[in-house]
């Protein structure tokens, strides 16, 4: 016993001893320059959708957990609290209740309490009016019945079910703790938080200013004195201005691999890493109009495309084919490629399913002198345009003839809302590598996000089903078996899973991306600068 | 002249109130407004929502009404709030008006300090090696868009200087401000002061040939008065009106020029303010633009005068 009570002691003191090291090595100053894509539309997370605004004010607040930000991956078991101190789960797991964090203050010199916490969520929620302009994440709290304050520095909140998914929402970077104090207005413009930064300045097209919170509650954290955002829209200037030193990193996932390898060729130390940007390339398909009010049409239309095709000529093969849920090794929950060649459309052969697609176009009168016309809706934003012209390409092996629609962004949205377009190639991104946020936010039939209005009553109810699961396998095979469905109903079929670069002078140390979410590392507390 | 003055100015308020009405008009006519594109950045909202934001931004209201608002805050000084930033327009404006003037004017200073003597010596010593590289320069000028010169002046400096003079902070003295915007105003200016060469090489090819130059040479004046005193002031005019011309195309330039070098200059912003619908931001930047164009037109109109003393602007 004594013999055992040495081993421990011994191996405190090398713990401590590494962590005073560790501690020691960090530097103290110097100011983050980081290259931003375009002007974020305003400075309040939960009213954007976009990583212009996500991961520049991510640093001006705090959630009320996290995931870790040294895991490799952003997964349950890499929460660790935040503002929370601890959390507990308890009515058959129906209720959380967090204790938080004492003497926090937010940058205005008010204390964080519980309160913050329910007004929160009671607004995100859509359960009472906090003024916002946008709620574009309703559809994840879904599950939440009610938030009691029980005491300041306690809340707890009440679920309709289980849903050990729940805290992994909480952790992304699109769920920090707003203050109740402060409007909606004033977040869009000039944010409050508890975070590592202050809010000093947001200059349109022009720059976003923050400086070190001296009050943080995370002792001698943050170790920058502040960070610089400059917006540079033209990708050139920026790449050019990256490599001439005068930025240390470049906004996340922004660079394709391409531009990567040019980066890493002129600048050999550049630390550079292409990493799944969470966006995926999918078709939309009007299943309320002819011709595609016909399941074997839209059948016929999944089996043209050739996927491998897709990522080869977009990425040279970097990019990721899959079903709605981000490929393995970097996703958690996406088909293995066994399970993949077992869902059609997906299998090697290529050859093989658009013979398939071929036959049932036959079966409805279309033949190679009578091609199915149609227009292709997409964006006028190259990324859609280009996966467009490929899509046109590719229905052709299905006597399909496609002709390109591009619509100017402000129109795209409202045309997709008044279901006035036959078949649109889409790109979307989600915060987080999870089926509760994927299924809930695209696929239900009520969400404001569902753009094809795809409703399927009976697998909603898978939707709920595998959202309660505690064991990670079970409920991932559940989560494999959806996606099938989604892919074979033609839900919305992905084409692609898109991947994006980011690249850093190596002066900037103790930066941690983790491979499954470009939304959820940008506190940027433990980060600091050796000049 | 008094008159003459008065009948301009008025003139100048009818084209203002008609460009008022023309840009009021061709930004509702666009497809899209601002709740549309902050649905396109949230990926998609409730409808419900876009609502409230059209009723709360006066989007609803009947067209006259909205121009009458907007008109009368204009004539009271009131430019209104930015649909995005939500600040008033005159704060987001105004620190970007220095910026972009700073850089038109260097970029004409340079356009006219290159045009012009360049053009007096293509002239002079016509169909020499000189005369040809400097058409060759200008053809160059017309040819290469500003965008295309500023990236390659970019790589250039990236890759053989290891820097690149791009704006990231607002330079301090005088000193600096001229050092950062000299190369991105060289790269705009580079196609004015090529048409301006050209131009300047033409008239005076034109002038050169006429009696009251022959007859100042017999004088025994010597080459450079006759050049300088006599034949350039006759062969401005054509010139003076392009750089009035060039003044509003100028602003093309600076666009693109402002992208890529990074500039935070109105020009720029006046794009982004497009993009997203934003009608106050738009509407009262170009009334800036439209009464700078005006009023460098009246300008020009007057030096006219100066240039050539039989140009009177009398009944």
């Amino acid at each position: 016993m004594s013999r055992m009570v040495g081993w421990l002691a011994t191996a405190s003191l090398c713990a401590l001893l590494l962590l005073t090291g560790i501690a020691h090595a960090q530097k103290q100053g110097g100011t983050l320059r980081v290259t931003h894509r375009d002007n974020p539309p305003s400075a309040s997370i939960h009213e954007e959708a976009t990583i212009s605004t996500d991961m520049p004010f991510m640093a001006v607040f705090n959630n009320l957990v996290v995931f870790a930000p040294g895991a490799k991956q952003n997964r349950l078991e890499a929460v660790v609290p935040e503002l929370a101190t601890s959390w507990e789960y308890s009515d058959g797991d129906r209720t959380l209740t967090f204790k938080l964090r004492d003497g926090v203050k937010w940058h205005d010199g008010k204390p964080f309490t519980a309160a913050d916490v329910k007004c929160t969520w009671d607004t995100v929620s859509g359960k009472v009016d906090g003024k916002m302009r946008k709620n574009p994440r309703k559809s994840w709290w879904f599950n939440i019945v009610d938030i009691v304050v029980d005491n300041p520095l306690q809340v707890t909140f009440h679920l309709a079910a289980p849903q050990p998914s729940f805290l992994v929402m909480l952790s992304g970077g699109f769920s920090p703790v707003y203050p109740c104090h402060v409007p909606a207005t004033q977040m869009r413009t000039h944010p409050i938080g508890t975070g590592p930064f202050k809010f000093v300045e947001f200059k349109q097209n022009e720059s976003i200013k923050l400086a070190r919170n001296p009050d943080y509650w995370k002792p001698g954290q943050p170790y920058m004195d502040a960070i610089e955002y400059t917006i540079i829209p033209n990708r050139s200037t920026a790449v050019l201005a990256l490599e001439a030193g005068k930025f240390d990193m470049n906004i996340t996932g922004e660079l394709t691999p391409e531009l990567v390898k040019d980066v890493q060729a002129h600048v050999p130390t550049m630390q550079c890493l292409v990493q799944p940007s969470n966006t995926q390339g999918n078709l939309l398909i009007n299943r309320d109009k002819p011709p595609f009010d016909d399941a074997r049409i839209r059948k016929a239309l999944a089996l043209s495309i050739d996927r491998k095709a897709f990522s080869e000529i977009l990425s040279r093969g970097i990019f990721n084919i899959g079903g709605a849920m981000l490929a393995p090794p970097e996703g958690l929950w996406g088909w293995t490629k066994e399970f993949m060649e077992t869902v059609p459309g997906y299998g090697a052969d290529v050859t093989k399913s658009r013979e398939e697609g071929r036959r049932i176009m036959r079966e409805l009168g279309y033949g190679p002198d009578k091609m199915l016309q149609l227009k292709v809706s997409t964006r006028n934003i190259p990324d859609y345009r280009d996966s467009a012209v490929l899509l046109i390409d590719h229905m052709k092996n299905v006597f399909i003839q496609g002709e390109l629609e591009p619509l100017d962004s402000s129109v795209w949205y409202a045309r997709l809302l008044k279901k006035d377009y036959a078949v649109g190639m889409n790109v979307q991104g989600t915060g987080i590598d999870d089926p509760d946020v994927m299924f809930f936010e695209n696929y239900t039939c009520d969400s404001e996000r569902n753009y094809t209005a795809y409703c399927n009553k009976d697998l909603e109810k898978l939707f709920h089903q595998q959202s309660q699961m505690k064991d990670y396998e079970a409920r991932k095979k559940l989560v494999w078996q959806i996606d099938r469905t989604l892919q074979e109903d033609g839900a919305r079929p992905v084409v692609y899973q898109g991947q994006g670069g980011t690249c850093w002078w190596p002066s900037v140390k103790g930066l941690h991306l983790a491979v499954n979410s470009i939304y959820n590392h940008w506190r940027l507390d433990d980060v600091w600068l050796e000049r | 002249m008094l008159s003459y003055l008065i009948r301009r100015l008025l003139l100048m308020i009818v084209t203002l109130f008609g460009v008022s009405i023309a840009i009021f008009l061709l930004l509702r006519i666009v497809p899209g407004n601002i709740a549309d594109i902050l649905f396109d950045s949230a990926g998609l909202i409730d409808p419900a929502e876009k609502k409230k934001i059209i009723a709360d931004l006066g989007l609803d209201l009947p067209l006259p009404m909205q121009y009458w608002q907007w008109l009368n805050g204009l004539l009271h000084g009131d430019l209104g709030f930015s649909y995005v930033s939500e600040k008033p327009v005159i704060d987001e404006i105004l620190p970007r008006i220095p910026i972009t003037a700073r850089l038109a004017g260097l970029a004409m200073t340079f356009a006219i300090a290159a045009g012009v003597p360049l053009g007096v010596i293509s002239a002079v010593r016509q169909n020499s090696k000189l005369d040809y590289a400097l058409r060759v320069l200008s053809l160059s000028g017309l040819s290469m868009p500003a965008f295309w010169l500023g990236l390659l002046i970019l790589m250039a400096c990236v890759r053989w200087f290891g820097t690149i003079p791009i704006y990231d902070r607002a330079p301090e003295t005088f000193g600096a401000w001229l050092a950062m915007l000299a190369i991105p105003a060289a790269a705009v200016g580079f196609r004015s002061s090529a048409l301006i060469m050209r131009l300047t090489r033409s008239s005076m090819l034109e002038v050169l040939r006429q009696d009251f130059v022959r007859t100042a040479k017999s004088k025994g004046l010597s080459d450079t008065a006759v050049t300088y005193d006599h034949a350039l002031r006759n062969a401005l005019l054509p010139v003076i009106t392009t750089i009035g011309v060039e003044t509003a195309f100028l602003l093309g330039g600076l666009i693109v020029t402002e992208t890529v070098f990074n500039i935070p200059g109105v020009a720029r912003f006046l794009v982004e303010a497009i993009r997203w619908r934003d009608y106050p931001m738009v509407q009262n930047l170009v009334m800036f633009i439209a009464v700078v164009v005006v009023t460098v037109n009246l300008i020009v109109d007057l030096l006219y005068m100066l240039v050539d003393p039989r140009i009177r602007y009398s009944e």
